[in-house]
This record gives C-alpha cells, sequence and structure tokens, in this order.
C-alpha cells in the first residue's frame, strides 16, 4: 500500500463528496457516489465502496451532518448533509484546488 | 487538515471503544446502498441476477471498503497491535518450551544487568547523597607508608589550614581512629551494649548539609573543654536500639559509665559508615573536643565545602600554599612546616565523591561491561532460536505473504513477538533485580562504599525497559527481517526439510554461534585472570595466622596518679587478664593489642638507629603498636629474639620489636636484635624482630612496623587476641564470663575470628571475583546451548540426508564425526576470535590484577580447554541422535 497516493485520493474523493453535498443538499451514500461518477463523466472510476471511508472521516472532522431517514422510494437509508463549518472548509479547498490546477496547467504548457 | 483535526482525534478515539454500534451502522449503510443501486440496475433493464452482479462490481471489495472506513474513524494502528499480541500470545503459548527458555534468558540477563546497573549507579553514578555534593572535598597528604597517621592533620595544623584556606565556605574532619564498638550503652541495671561512636568536628554536619530529622546538630558550645556530654544518634541505631521512640531527644543515656544527653536523631539518608568507611557501622555521632587531642598528634582527615565557583584544582593551588606554614603542635616550634615532605608533594585535594569510590570505578565498569556482554549473549542466543523457529514457520510466513501481507506489517508482527518476549523476560527479570538489589543493600560486612544507600528506584526501572527494548530490537530484528525477505515461491515449494535449503541460514546461525563462544571466551578469561587474582591475594603471606584465632575488645580501668603508675597498674590488669584467659580449655595462646592488622592505625613519628646518619626523608615513621607478651604468639607472628616480659614495665630500660622490613633499612646486612633506636632522646633497645605484617591491606605493600610494651607507653585501644585449638567462635562465651568476672562493665563485644577481618579487607576483591565469575559461568552455559541449539537443528533438518548417506553405507561413526567436526570447527574459530579479543580485554583489568599477568598461559589454557569440552559435549548429544538414525525411517517419513 502506498501511503502517499492514497491521502492525495482521499484529498480529493473528500473534496467531491462536500461539493456535491453543497451543491446538492442532503443525500445519501449512494446518491453522492453516483452523483460524482455522472458529473465526472464516468471519467473516475470509483469504487463506490470507499466513499464511506471518506464520510466519516468528514463527519469525524464535523464538516458534514449524519441522520437515518427515508429515501424516495421509501427505503432506510443515512443522509448526510453539509455543515457551516464544511461550507467554509470547501470554500478554502476550491480555492486552493483552483490555484494548484492553474499553477499546474502553467508549468505544463510552457 | 487544520480546522478540525481535534475534533476528528476525540472521534477517533470515541470509534475504538465502539466498534459494535458504528459497524452495524455501516453494514446497515451499506445493504441500504446495494439495494438502491440493485433497484436502479433493475429499472435500467437487467435481470435481476445482472443487477446484483453490476452492483456489486461498482460497489468493489466489500471486505476492503469495511476495513478502510474503519481505519479512517479509528485508531488502527492500535487495532494492529492489539491484533498483532493476540496472535503472538497463541503461537508463543503453543510453543510453550521455547517461551519458557527465552523468557527465562532474557529474565537472567536483564535481571543481572538491572541490578549490577543499580549498584554502579548508587556507586558511581549518582553524586553523594549530600546537597551540592560537587562542592565537596576530601584534603589529605599523599599516600605514605605510615597508614593513618600520615593520612590525618593534627587539631593546630587543622585549625590553621582552616584559618589560612581562600577556597572553602567551611572545613571540617572527624576522628578517623575511632574504633569499632568504642563505647557502650548500659540501660538500667541491664548488661551493657557495645556501640560504635563517631568523633566529629562540631561544625561536620553544617559542611554536609545534613539536617538532624529530630531534635538540633552540635553547637559550638558542646565542643568547648568539659562540655556535657551530647551525642546524636544515627537513624538506623535509633530505629534498632530506642524503637525509633521520638521522646528520645532530651533524655539522658548512660554511655560507657557517663552521662550523655541525646541531642537530635540524623536522617535516615545519612550513613556515616556508608561513606566514610564502608563495611563497618556507626552507631551514634558525639562531638570532638579539639582541646583534648590537641596533643594526639594528627587524628582528623579533612572535608571541605568549596566556595561556589572555586575548582578542585584552584583548592589544590591554595593548599600547597599554607601547608609550609601548618605546625603538627603550635607548643613545639620546630614541628612546623613538618607536612611538607622532601618528595614535594604535600597535599591533595579532591571530590570527595572520588575519594569515596574512585577505588573502585574501574571494578564497576569491568562488572557492568561483563553483565551487558551476558546480555549480548543472551540475546544472541535468542536471536538463533528465534532464525530456528522462524525456518520452522517459513511457511506460515509465506502464506500470510501470498494473502497480501506486506513486509512491513510482518516485521512489525515479530517485533511485536521480540517485544512481548522481552517484556515478560524484563518483568521477570525486575523481580530478580530487586531481589538481588534488597539482599545486597543488607550485606554489611562487604566493604563497598555507598552500599547501604542502594535500593530500587525509578532509575533501575527506567533502565530495565531502555534494557528490554534494545534486547528486543538486538534479537528480534533480524530474525525479523530475514524472515521477511524470504523468497515466497522457493519457500511456498520447498518443504523445509531439504539437504540443501537453508545453507545460508546456516552460515548466519554459524557467525552467531560463534560470537557467542568469543563472548563467553573473553567473560571466562576476564574471570578466570580475576580468580587467579583472588588466589594469589589469599595466599599472600600475612605475617600472622588468621585462622584458629580471635579477638574481642576489653575496657579496662588504668587510671592512676601518673603515667607510670598507670603503667603498672594496667601490666597488673593485662597479666591477670591473660592468665585467666590462657587456663580456659582449648586457649593456647593469648595477648594484647591496641589495633589490629588492616584496621585503623598510626605513627609516632621516626627513630633512628643509633649512631647512624639517613639522608633526610629516608627514613619514614614507622607504625606503632602497643602489645603484652603472648601476643605476638597470638597472632601467630614470627619472632626472632625474645617477645616482650611483664618486667618490661615503666622502670625498665625501654624496648621494642620491629619488621623485618624497617630492620633491613635501619641495619642493612646486620642483626637488629640487640642494637639501639634513639627516638629524641629515648633509647630504644630492640630485643626481637617480626616478620612483616600485613597491616593497612591485605593487597598493599608491607611497611615499617614497631612495636612497643604495653606497660612503657600506653595503648589507645585494647583488643584480646586468642589462638585456640578449638574453633574460636566456641569459646566466646567462657572468653567474655571471664572478661565480666574481672569488670563487670566489659560489653558484649563481638568476638571476631582473625580470618573474618581478612574475608572483611578482601571482600571487594571477593565480590568482583565472585560476580565476574557467575557471569562467566552464565555466558559459558548460554554459549553451549547455543552451540547445541545449532548443531541439533542441523541434524534435525538433515536427517533425510543423513538417512540418505547412511543407506549409502556411511558408518555410524562417520556420521558422529562428521557432526562433532563441525561443532568443532564453528567452535575453533569462537575460540580463536575469543582468545584475540581477551588478549584487548585483559589489559584493560590489568590494573585489577594482583600477581597475575594480563597474558597468564595457565588462565588461556584452562579457558580453552574448557570451552572445548564443553562445545564436545554440546555437539555430541546431537551427533549421537544423527548416528542413530534410522535410514528407513529417515527416508520414508517427509
Amino acid at each position: 500500500m502506498s501511503e502517499e497516493k492514497l491521502d492525495l485520493l482521499q484529498g480529493t474523493l473528500d473534496l467531491m463528496v462536500l461539493q456535491t453535498l453543497a451543491a446538492m443538499g442532503e443525500q445519501h451514500g449512494y446518491g453522492i457516489a453516483r452523483r460524482i461518477e455522472q458529473v465526472s463523466g464516468d471519467e473516475v472510476l470509483l469504487n463506490q465502496g470507499t466513499i464511506y471511508a471518506s464520510l466519516v472521516r468528514l463527519q469525524q472532522r464535523g464538516w458534514i451532518d449524519a441522520e437515518w431517514g427515508i429515501s424516495d422510494n421509501n427505503r432506510k437509508a443515512k443522509f448526510y448533509s453539509i455543515t457551516k463549518r464544511g461550507r467554509k472548509q470547501l470554500k478554502e479547498d476550491v480555492a486552493y484546488w483552483r490555484r494548484l490546477a492553474m499553477v499546474m496547467g502553467r508549468v505544463l504548457e510552457q | 487538515m487544520k480546522d478540525g483535526w481535534l475534533e476528528q482525534a476525540w472521534n477517533r478515539i470515541r470509534a475504538f471503544f465502539h466498534k459494535e454500534p458504528l459497524d452495524a451502522d455501516l453494514e446497515a449503510e451499506m445493504a441500504s446502498h446495494l439495494e438502491m443501486a440493485v433497484e436502479e440496475n433493475v429499472r435500467r433493464g437487467m435481470t435481476p441476477e445482472e443487477a446484483r452482479r453490476m452492483a456489486m462490481v461498482r460497489f468493489g471489495g466489500m471486505q476492503q471498503a469495511r476495513e478502510k472506513q474503519r481505519a479512517a474513524r479509528g485508531l488502527p494502528f492500535v487495532d494492529v497491535l492489539g491484533q498483532d499480541m493476540r496472535y503472538t500470545l497463541r503461537t508463543l503459548g503453543r510453543d510453550a518450551g521455547f517461551t519458557t527458555v527465552a523468557v527465562l534468558i532474557l529474565a537472567l540477563g536483564i535481571g543481572a544487568n538491572v541490578a549490577v546497573f543499580s549498584v554502579v549507579n548508587t556507586i558511581l553514578l549518582r553524586p553523594l547523597p549530600f546537597p551540592q555534593s560537587q562542592q565537596l572535598v576530601w584534603i589529605a597528604p599523599p599516600p605514605q607508608k605510615c597508614g593513618l597517621s600520615c593520612a590525618t592533620y593534627s587539631i593546630d595544623a587543622y585549625e590553621e589550614f582552616r584559618a589560612q584556606s581562600r577556597s572553602y565556605q567551611d572545613i571540617t574532619g572527624y576522628n578517623a581512629f575511632t574504633g569499632p564498638d568504642n563505647l557502650r550503652l548500659t540501660v538500667g541495671n541491664g548488661e551493657p551494649q557495645p556501640l560504635t561512636g563517631m568523633e566529629v568536628l562540631g561544625n561536620f554536619f553544617q559542611v554536609l548539609g545534613v539536617h538532624p530529622m529530630l531534635g538540633r546538630l552540635f553547637d559550638p558550645e558542646d565542643t568547648l573543654k568539659g562540655a556535657h556530654w551530647v551525642v546524636l544518634l544515627e537513624y538506623a541505631y535509633w530505629k534498632r536500639q530506642f524503637a525509633g521512640d521520638k521522646g528520645i531527644v532530651g533524655k539522658e543515656i548512660d554511655l560507657s559509665g557517663e552521662p550523655a544527653t541525646v541531642v537530635g536523631v540524623l536522617p535516615e539518608s545519612f550513613d556515616f559508615g556508608a561513606v566514610f568507611s564502608p563495611g563497618s557501622r556507626v552507631d551514634m555521632v558525639t562531638p570532638l573536643i579539639p582541646d583534648y587531642e590537641r596533643d594526639d598528634g594528627n587524628v582528623i582527615p579533612l572535608i571541605g565545602r568549596l566556595k561556589p565557583g572555586v575548582t578542585v584544582g584552584q583548592a589544590q593551588a591554595d593548599a600547597e600554599m599554607v601547608v609550609p606554614k601548618l605546625c603538627w603542635n603550635i607548643k613545639y616550634p620546630q614541628s612546623c612546616g613538618s607536612y611538607v615532605n622532601n618528595q614535594g608533594a604535600s597535599i591533595e585535594v579532591r571530590t570527595l565523591k572520588d575519594y569515596v569510590s574512585g577505588r573502585l570505578r574501574r571494578s564497576l565498569i569491568v562488572l557492568w561491561s561483563a553483565v551487558g556482554m551476558i546480555l549480548l549473549i543472551a540475546c544472541v542466543n535468542l536471536s538463533n532460536l528465534l532464525l530456528a523457529r522462524a525456518a520452522a514457520r517459513g511457511k506460515e510466513f509465506a502464506m500470510r505473504s501470498a494473502l497480501g501481507a506486506s513486509r512491513g506489517r510482518m516485521v512489525r508482527q515479530l517485533m511485536t513477538e521480540s517485544l512481548i518476549l522481552s517484556g515478560a523476560g524484563a518483568v521477570l527479570g525486575l523481580g530478580l533485580a530487586w531481589a538481588l538489589v534488597a539482599w545486597l543493600a543488607h550485606q554489611g560486612s562487604l566493604a563497598l562504599p555507598l552500599l547501604s544507600t542502594l535500593h530500587f528506584d525509578g532509575q533501575a526501572v527506567g533502565w530495565t525497559v531502555v534494557m528490554a527494548i534494545a534486547a528486543a530490537v538486538l534479537f528480534g530484528l533480524m530474525p525479523g527481517l530475514r524472515m521477511a525477505s524470504g523468497n515466497l515461491i522457493e519457500t511456498l515449494k520447498d518443504s523445509g526439510h531439504g539437504a540443501s535449503a537453508g545453507r545460508k541460514h546456516e552460515t548466519v546461525r554459524a557467525t552467531l554461534v560463534i560470537a557467542e563462544v568469543g563472548l563467553a571466551c573473553v567473560l571466562l578469561v576476564g574471570a578466570g585472570l580475576l580468580l587467579r587474582s583472588f588466589l594469589k591475594v589469599l595466599d599472600i603471606d600475612l605475617g600472622f595466622q588468621p585462622d584458629q584465632a580471635a579477638s574481642m575488645r576489653v575496657v579496662y580501668d588504668d587510671s592512676a596518679a601518673n603515667d607510670d603508675a598507670r603503667a603498672a597498674r594496667r601490666g597488673v590488669i593485662f597479666q591477670e587478664m591473660i592468665a585467666r584467659v590462657s587456663v580456659l580449655p582449648g586457649v593456647k595462646a593469648a595477648g594484647i593489642v591496641d589495633f589490629l592488622p588492616l584496621g585503623p592505625n598510626r605513627a609516632w613519628g621516626t627513630p633512628t638507629p643509633q649512631g647512624k646518619t639517613f639522608p633526610p626523608g629516608a627514613l619514614a615513621a614507622p607504625l606503632v603498636y602497643v602489645c603484652t607478651p603472648g601476643y605476638m604468639r597470638a597472632m601467630g607472628m614470627r619472632l626472632r629474639g625474645r617477645d616482650f616480659r611483664w618486667d618490661d614495665g615503666p622502670k625498665s630500660q625501654e624496648v621494642v620489636i620491629i619488621n623485618a622490613a624497617a630492620a633491613r633499612t635501619y641495619w642493612p646486612g646486620e642483626d637488629a636484635v640487640g642494637k639501639v633506636l634513639m627516638s629524641g632522646n629515648t633509647q630504644l633497645h630492640v630485643i626481637g624482630v617480626v616478620d612483616d605484617v600485613h597491616t593497612s591491606s591485605v593487597e598493599a605493600e608491607k611497611g615499617w612496623q614497631i612495636y612497643y610494651s604495653a606497660m612503657q607507653r600506653g595503648p589507645d585501644d585494647a583488643h584480646l587476641v586468642i589462638r585456640s585449638s578449638v574453633p574460636p567462635a566456641t569459646l566466646a562465651g567462657s572468653v567474655l564470663r571471664t572478661l565480666r568476672a574481672m569488670n563487670p562493665n566489659q560489653p558484649a563485644m563481638e568476638f571476631q575470628p582473625l580470618r573474618m577481618i581478612v574475608d572483611r579487607a578482601v571482600s571487594p576483591r571477593r565480590f568482583f571475583m565472585l560476580l565476574v565469575g557467575i557471569f562467566a559461568g552464565l555466558g559459558l552455559l548460554l554459549a553451549s546451548l547455543g552451540i547445541y541449539g545449532v548443531i541439533a537443528y542441523g541434524v534435525t533438518r538433515q536427517t533425510q540426508e543423513i538417512g540418505i548417506r547412511m543407506a549409502l553405507g556411511a558408518s555410524r561413526g562417520r556420521v558422529q564425526r562428521s557432526v562433532l567436526g563441525k561443532t568443532l570447527s564453528m567452535v575453533l574459530i569462537g575460540v580463536g576470535v575469543g582468545t584475540v579479543a581477551s588478549l584487548a580485554v585483559a589489559r584493560l583489568i590489568a590494573s585489577l590484577l594482583f600477581g597475575t599477568e594480563a597474558t597468564d598461559p595457565m588462565t588461556y589454557a584452562g579457558v580453552i580447554v574448557l570451552l572445548l569440552a564443553v562445545a564436545l559435549v554440546a555437539g555430541y548429544l546431537p551427533a549421537r541422535r544423527a548416528s542413530r538414525i534410522n535410514p528407513l525411517t529417515a527416508l520414508r517419513t517427509n
């Protein structure tokens, strides 16, 4: 297991999850996973199961909340929603990623 | 990352303790996730089976998802550790034999190390038990032949030195001539109890920085001529004699027939004997009254407390300026300047710590190294045992590796095993060390300084932890790395019993055994040299016969109007005493002396042979002994000429007996008997020459001695010496009864066999020799276990090969010889390496040896023969087993 690679992936996935919740509001794990797959144009090959590690981590940091509820088609599911602190964190992370992407773009294009 | 990490850490810990509900929650969530996925897939037109399969594929590994989530939310490190520990305990439990041996070896190694560390820490590393003890210095003339008298200062010299020196906050001292059991305590009408009271200068405790536990210290008024007698009790004596009675302060006690007031009790941390006179006990401290001792010559060694910032070097320079001005006694101006000798060196200032424990430094370091080597051998041994286990467990680890365990994870698992083993060893070793330390602290007769302050403390526990971890790394790392780096496919394919397999393995193990044998060799050579030295020391001709003789301090009252009347009275008392004791059944000879050999001693100036001149400084002051007729016979000293007679009294001409060394110097090539020595204007007629007696220490050079008649010179003390034809201890009762009949004040003094005095004098050497010997024995045992282990294991591995060879016609003898040959070649290399290392190490301990060369061929030959013999035995057992292998069985099995 190469730890560095995992870290980067984790961070990326965490940001995707936060953004999804910010955009869609309350959502369950399956919903989040599907949404990420769709938005990314199926370019991210996501093992949906890994999303739960990300969710529990964000929850422990206090960036998202979770609550059991009933889904549209009457199924019991755990619903996640972004917290105020989560939004603040998202803003910071998005800014960071934009900057990083810009710098990377410049470096790679020269 | 920055935000929320504290909250996350807290949540992680909480999650760690709530595994089950969280797992259940996750299961439910995952189940709901799959249901939703299946539903959606069915809606898209898949068959239910296909829908389920696709859902599973998109979800990925269920178990991985679970584990990732657990790792993200809890404390994965602790989880893994717990797993490793459970697994380790299971595997170790299965292999109880191995575990027991390993833990025992480690317990011995670690226990011995911690015990020795405690001793080294107490004597060498820790500062002396006084505040700012680095400021305390010992001030004495450089060592000379004339014993204690030349190692001390007179009261006048002390007072002058104290007044003139600029380097000290204050200077103090104590009466170095205080003998054991010099006082007696009488309670009511009971029998008088002997006890030791040390006389110290009034400022003694203030200089050392010792505060009383109860009551007060000495006041300046306590040290004035005619002052009421006051005493301070030592803690241990207060507990023993007065049952820790807090009301004792201010009470009056009967000390040697005089009233004395207890003014205080010293703290438990202060033990005069432990610091200043190792191996002896001091019960109470009394003030030294300078005016009474002013004319007694040199009696006190000096202890100074340096001013802050003053170095020992500066103090030394200061002292050298002051010394020439000192007078032995200001009443005699010619005695001024007598503290400078012709060699220039006149005074030595060194730290008190160096005085107390400097002599033992090298011995202790040797001991520490020896015990460290034991642990090293133990670790090498365990490393070997673990390697053997590793070979047997190769498949297990290959399997785990195939199932996805990383190398790091496996090394971690093995290190956990090592740590658990060494942890268990450490716990057991701690108990062992604790018992050893408790036992050592109560060896009062062992003349090692500070021993009574030895205790088991946090530092010892800390050292145990260090030792345990170091041991675990030492013995665990190599097998761990080897096992984890094994070739997976090879191990899985190979059944582990092939003949040629594991050759590399064997080389590593053989190297370890060679190292072990080498270390054991070094230890054995060291122990052998120390043992030879000790035997040489025991063999020394002491100049008297310590066996079949004993001594007891006697008290007597010779008070009279003047010196001559006292001498006459003393003669009568002594003569009667000796006459009465001599007729006791079993007593062959009896006599009285004021100082026994190997104890305190003193000198009285330098007599010169009549009519001869010697260059100044050529003659030193001989040690002075005052004795009665019969003393030399009782001691078993060899005398030429005549002994003292009872009529060598105050009225007759003064007679002396000198020792052979003095006689040779005074009248080289002539017979000293009948010659005359001049001591000032007094003629001393030499009536006999006695063989040299070891007076200061067993090992030191013999100096000059002069014996006076107890009826002509005043003895400072009285020891009755008895030579007997029966074991001396059986006489104790009858001798004491006889003395009591003469003097009811005679306390029940210790009846001390002379052998005991000698034993005490050589006790530090015996102690170190014994310990290094025990460690060497342990090393030998461990090394032989190591040899046996490797050879036996090799035989087991090669059972099949040996079977084939025997089936092809190899004889039993041949098989045995080949196994023994392998053992021998391994051991020979070890012995070779060990011998070379020993030669280097022996040079380092050369200063600890006595009458033995560091290259003593006997020792080396003995050690080599011993190691080879042990190796042959260790190799013979597996060799015999190998030769009994039945080819048929060997080939069929496996």
